[in-house]
């Protein structure tokens, strides 16, 4: 990543055009030719600097349903469970942390009553309870890293 | 709110994953959905005017760009206070998810929740403090867990 990669990074993280050529002003706005933005983002995101680059839509405008949920695993029954869970294409993300509550996973689905349904059949499989956090109010969403 | 048709949902399953690295992308979507490009032009703005899309652009990696210090910070803080105390959260630049979720007690009294990043461990802990000082005397506890490992991450509706 170059001085380039980084000032692209730091304009682009919002406000990419809907037009016709979308690449080509948001060159023009950093100086560099359509084709040298374009090359250098395929290049970012495949070495994984960007996990994505377009739009970034609200699952639950969208009809769609979102919730974090957790539990409490056995450190002896971890790697069952994990298998378990990660095999929901329902769940979007889950991280290990450092707590009692010890797994905790995103789920993302197109209606609530998936939603619902995806967790009753991860306490059915796994035997453990899932404590259910949906949000009752966002007050913000969004960061701009700095690269 | 906007009525969503089947039409939005298809224009949002072809682009969530990412916009095509060419020229004319919203031609490109187009093409593959068989709409016109018109159409889909005006249906994004539509969706971006309405927040169903937040933004678009680049998602960067936190990890990759430096950023490996990433700690859900958990606070109970008292019902009738916490919209205001959670938009004053919010509002700090080092934040980027504050919400309201349920407490589950026993095991889980934490209600505000609020993501926090840095490049080293100093850099959050300061951020944890300015935290504490803007909650107070409200701050009837709170914990900061950080994750250990990635078991899962897909591009799907990730923020």
């Amino acid at each position: 990543m170059d001085e380039i990669d980084r000032r692209i990074i730091n304009a682009l993280q919002a406000g990419f055009p809907i037009s016709e050529r979308p690449y080509l002003e948001a060159a023009q706005a950093l100086g560099l030719s359509e084709q040298e933005l374009l090359e250098r983002l395929g290049k970012l995101l495949q070495e994984q600097t960007l996990s994505r680059f377009g739009p970034l839509y609200d699952a639950e405008a969208m009809g769609g349903a979102l919730t974090l949920a957790a539990m409490q695993v056995p450190e002896e029954r971890f790697e069952e469970v994990a298998e378990i869970v990660n095999g929901f294409q329902e769940v979007a993300h889950n991280y290990a942390r450092r707590h009692t509550l010890n797994m905790w996973f995103v789920l993302a689905t197109e209606t609530p009553q998936q939603l619902r349904d995806a967790l009753d059949e991860i306490e059915r499989r796994t035997g453990l309870t899932v404590y259910d956090m949906p949000k009752i109010t966002e007050y913000f969403v969004g960061l701009k890293l700095e690269a | 709110m906007p009525n969503l048709d089947e039409t939005d949902l298809k224009i949002m399953r072809a682009t969530q994953a990412g916009l095509p690295l060419t020229a004319r992308p919203y031609h490109a979507v187009a093409e593959q959905l068989e709409l016109s490009a018109v159409e889909v032009i005006e249906r994004m703005r539509r969706l971006q005017e309405f927040s169903v899309i937040r933004r678009i652009g680049a998602v960067p990696n936190h990890y990759k760009l430096g950023y490996r210090f990433n700690g859900m910070t958990v606070w109970n803080v008292p019902e009738e206070k916490i919209d205001a105390l959670g938009q004053k959260i919010g509002r700090l630049d080092f934040v980027s998810h504050c919400y309201h979720r349920p407490r589950h007690l026993p095991l889980w009294p934490y209600n505000l929740f609020a993501m926090v990043h840095g490049k080293s461990q100093e850099a959050v802990d300061r951020q944890i403090e300015q935290i504490a000082e803007i909650l107070g005397d409200d701050n009837l506890g709170s914990e900061v867990l950080y994750s250990t490992r990635i078991l899962k991450k897909t591009g799907f509706r990730s923020r």
